[in-house]
């Protein structure tokens, strides 16, 4: 859907989202390194389940809703990537108590 | 690594470092008044001169003269002695002049004598069929992650809908070799017309040569159908396809990736809940807050500037962030304000930044189809609720939004209405014969973000909590 | 103009609107006047508690009379509410408090009221796994549960409008007086007449007492509230605690209510609440000590409800000690939503047949004027 331009000189970053590794950059959003890598990154919603993917990328829709070193309801949108972050995919209602 | 806020209370904290909140927490900074700058995101900037400091598009040409003025502001404020604080969600806000801001998972309490939100805008909803589908992201999504991180569109992209940004998206999409399959342009014709009184004011501003020669760029480049009345995304699971209809007749194109802008509206969220009066306006077809020329708002002590203020772009909300600073200098050290800019002058540019304004949001102007959605068209993104879900609920007694959420739990979720607030409004104002005025909004409590149990569970033990407390 | 009614309500909140249509019911023609919307204060915005459990004694006929129009809520008013039964537990943290638990079940058991049960640490954690192990039982009862406030209340209205009651809105009622055998009523330009007044105005009906020559000892208050987003389901009873102030509940869409009465500070002449966040903090530090699972759950909103709260905690109810045809219902003091129906339709009672079958010998205005009575 999307990719890098070439004079982006930012050094890498790796994450891993569900224990793959992606391979994002400084500076990036967690949203952003998502939707930059190719892979599926679609959570789904609490309500119905139905899938989605960030729709606003700055902060107000909540649809990039996402587990971040095991916190849940992170706005990935809103958070930069770090070296070795763990990203988890929400599906459904996310578990508490974990 | 975060950092809490230095002082337990200020003189002047400012909300939001896009262009208002950068010129206002400079200014106030610059006048000697302890200054607070709290931004969310991670780096200054706001919107519009998103990761002005950060971005890896460094060919400057690409991202254009407009943005790059956004680096002079940082640097005036990096200038000053204003503490600045990025990543600090502020959640609550009351007219007290009590803040209270999430930074890095901790939140902290600060006050404040005077209060300027700079919390600037959104896209206007654009609850087409189908616009929940992932692949379907606002133009404005697609510019952020252009901005700051040098990503393009490289799938079957469109872009649907109407106004500046559109146009300047397209624009740096392209300059960057990004892909954009077709314009389609949701203008409404009858627009054009309604638009030439002010167009003299436009002609003379400095929108007009830009605006048409950034046109011209994309529509060189680029397929872009005008006259689109209609719209919807379609795909299982993932946007497959947009269909459109333009001058009567239905056409359906494959796509990975949809692009939607009608403009943008104040974010309201935090000014709401602090208990601001806002009225609707009829020409920009949103809540803007009541303010006098200074910027200050109906709860004493806090104004508002930038687009929060009113949508003025991003001129204006500069002149409004030195306006609005100006005024709490007065108040809080009059002598001061001595050195700053004269009033006079700031209004002369403000007039100046807002010259043509009224041409561009009567062009822009929404059309009705594309703000009143109808059928099963998703309404509340988060709690799943469609056009006909609200027009039930009004059938059986919901007379307003705020009934409305007893019925269909619309606004209730993580988002707060943000995302559907608009729409339900002239949903309901339509299906009941009201204005949208009469109809109201949503009453909106913090958190205005949220934050975790444990996050306020360890917020700083009161004296009061040693008391022991009477069973209610 | 004065349109002749059978019987005025003053206030849409659940008692108002119960009353109105149990009115409609018996065959009358009310009119209920509410100066915002119906449910728009404490009705609306409370936390749905449908507890008999923990009720101050004078008060448990009219909360049992209460539970059985619940239980059957859909029959009344064709719509569920979103009532449901889970019971509600009260945790005892400690063997004290525990104790205090023995000693209230057995009080009312003496009483013949049997809805409360003592239950130990195996019985608590059935009903309430989530719960800290270190808790050593409570008090359960189990026909208890939980509704929607604002669906509720907002039914009652609709109901009593389709049986016939007139439902005025937006309008504050307005130069009440008695004349000529009627209370008198004004409504913007209209005026309504009845021999039959309801003061159910909630946190504005001390107001109206007072004005009537019926002063109470009543406060405003505005209890606070927070709600999480959707979690998993893990727990079925409302909880509410022994020695501190909570109560917890998880709804059917998974999000979770914290309450417990904490107080925000009440603007009531503007309709308006500022919320003390550190005290939510320290409801938060609660939960955050019994609930473990709900560490890491998001708080997305938080509100509070004006209400009228009476000094001995226990409402008024029943009729005026001064003036004929006058009814007062309110100073509910936060526990007033459970007790909607069945106090509607006693009140209803009261005013067609000059009498009940249910015990509120107790609440009555006439408590605080004993010493100036005869």
């Amino acid at each position: 859907m999307f990719r890098r331009s070439e004079q982006d000189k930012r050094p890498p970053v790796q994450i891993f989202v569900d224990g793959v590794v992606v391979a994002a950059r400084e500076g990036d959003t967690v949203s952003a390194a998502l939707l930059a890598s190719g892979q599926d990154a679609r959570r789904s919603t609490a309500v119905s389940g139905a899938p989605r993917l960030p729709y606003c990328m700055m902060g107000v829709c909540f649809d990039c809703l996402v587990t971040i070193d095991g916190v849940g309801n992170r706005q990935g949108c809103l958070v930069p990537v770090a070296e070795g972050m763990q990203i988890e995919i929400q599906k459904g209602k996310r578990e508490i108590g974990r | 690594m975060s950092v809490a806020p230095k002082r337990e209370d200020y003189d002047v904290v400012v909300i939001g470092a896009g262009p208002a909140g950068l010129a206002a927490a400079a200014t106030s900074a610059e006048a000697g008044l302890s200054t607070l700058l709290l931004d969310e995101n991670a780096g200054p900037g706001g919107q519009v001169f998103r990761a002005i400091s950060s971005t890896p598009v460094t060919d400057r040409s690409q991202l254009g003269a407009d943005y790059w003025v956004g680096a002079e502001l940082v640097q005036s404020l990096r200038a000053s002695t204003a503490e600045v604080i990025h990543r600090a969600t502020v959640w609550s806000l009351d007219r007290n002049l009590d803040i209270a801001v999430s930074i890095g998972g901790a939140s902290a309490f600060v006050k404040a004598k005077r209060v300027i939100l700079a919390t600037g805008a959104l896209e206007r909803p654009f609850a087409i069929p189908g616009w929940t589908l992932p692949g379907v992201m606002t133009a404005g999504a697609a510019q952020t992650m252009l901005k700051s991180s040098g990503l393009v569109p490289d799938g079957r992209t469109a872009i649907a809908g109407q106004g500046p940004l559109l146009w300047l998206l397209a624009a740096q999409i392209l300059r960057l070799g990004g892909r954009i399959d077709r314009i389609l342009d949701t203008t409404e014709r009858g627009n054009y017309l309604a638009a030439l009184p002010h167009a003299f004011a436009f002609l003379t501003s400095p929108y007009f040569t830009k605006g048409l020669s950034m046109m011209r760029e994309v529509k060189a480049k680029v397929e872009v159908v005008s006259g689109v009345t209609e719209l919807a995304a379609a795909g299982e699971g993932q946007l497959a396809g947009v269909s459109y209809v333009a001058g009567g007749k239905r056409e359906t194109i494959a796509v990975d990736l949809l692009l939607l802008h009608q403009g943008v509206v104040p974010n309201v969220n935090l000014a709401m809940s602090a208990g601001i009066e806002h009225r609707w306006d009829d020409l920009q077809l949103c809540w803007s807050p009541v303010l006098d020329a200074n910027g200050s708002s109906s709860v004493a002590g806090i104004a508002i500037a930038g687009d929060g203020a009113g949508i003025g772009g991003a001129n204006a909300a500069v002149v409004r962030g030195r306006i609005a600073a100006r005024a709490a200098v007065e108040a809080l050290a009059p002598a001061a304000a001595a050195k700053l800019p004269a009033l006079a002058t700031l209004r002369r540019d403000l007039a100046k930044a807002e010259r043509g304004r009224v041409f561009l949001d009567t062009l822009f102007r929404p059309a009705p189809q594309f703000r009143i959605p109808s059928g099963d068209t998703i309404v509340c993104r988060c709690e799943e609720v469609t056009a006909n879900d609200v027009l039930e609920s009004v059938a059986i007694g919901a007379t307003g939004p705020n009934q409305l959420k007893a019925y269909r739990r619309t606004g209730m979720g993580p988002c707060q209405g943000r995302l559907c607030g608009l729409t339900v409004t002239e949903l309901m104002a339509q299906a009941r014969g009201k204005t949208p005025q009469e109809i109201g909004y949503y009453r909106l409590r913090a958190p205005v973000k949220p934050i975790t149990l444990a996050e306020l569970a360890a917020v700083p033990k009161t004296e009061e909590d040693v008391k022991a407390v009477v069973r209610g | 103009m004065t349109t002749n009614v059978d019987a005025i309500v003053i206030g849409g909140g659940i008692h108002g609107c119960s009353t109105t249509l149990h009115l409609c019911l018996a065959g009358l023609k009310p009119v209920l006047i509410e100066k915002d919307y119906a449910g728009r204060h404490a009705s609306g915005v409370n936390a749905g508690g449908v507890r008999q459990l923990a009720r101050h004694i004078p008060e448990i006929p009219l909360s049992i009379r209460s539970m059985g129009i619940w239980e059957k809520i859909n029959d009344l008013l064709d719509d569920d509410c979103s009532f449901e039964s889970h019971g509600q537990v009260l945790v005892a943290e400690n063997e004290e408090e525990l104790a205090v638990c023995r000693a209230r079940v057995a009080e009312l058991n003496a009483l013949g009221f049997t809805h409360e049960e003592l239950i130990d640490a195996s019985e608590l954690r059935r009903l309430v796994p989530a719960v800290a192990e270190t808790c050593p039982g409570g008090v359960v009862s189990r026909r208890d549960g939980a509704a929607n406030p604002a669906q509720t209340t907002t039914a009652f209205r609709r109901k009593a409008e389709q049986l016939g009651a007139t439902v005025r809105e937006g309008v504050a009622a307005g130069n009440i007086r008695y004349s000529d055998g009627l209370w008198h009523v004004d409504v913007g330009s209209d005026s309504y007449a009845a021999p039959v007044l309801v003061n159910a105005a909630g946190a504005w009906a001390g107001k109206i007492a007072a004005a009537l020559g019926e002063p109470v000892p009543v406060e405003t208050v505005a209890p606070m509230l927070m709600i999480t987003s959707r979690v998993p389901h893990f727990i079925d009873p409302v909880v509410i605690l022994r020695g501190r102030k909570l109560s917890f509940k998880q709804f059917k869409n998974g999000t979770v209510l914290i309450g417990g009465g904490h107080l925000a500070t009440s603007y009531q002449d503007r309709n308006e609440t500022v919320l003390d966040w550190k005290s939510l903090a320290i409801s938060a530090r609660t939960v955050f000590e019994l609930f473990p699972v709900m560490r890491g759950a998001t708080i997305v909103r938080a509100w509070a409800g004006i209400e009228a709260k009476m000094k001995d905690d226990i409402p008024v109810f029943g009729p005026s000690s001064r003036h004929k045809g006058l009814y007062h219902q309110f100073g509910f003091s936060l526990h007033g939503f459970q007790l909607g129906p069945g106090a509607g339709a006693v009140m209803a009672e009261l005013i067609v047949n000059g009498g009940t079958q249910t015990r509120i010998s107790d609440l009555g205005i006439e408590r605080f004027h004993r010493s100036a009575a005869r």
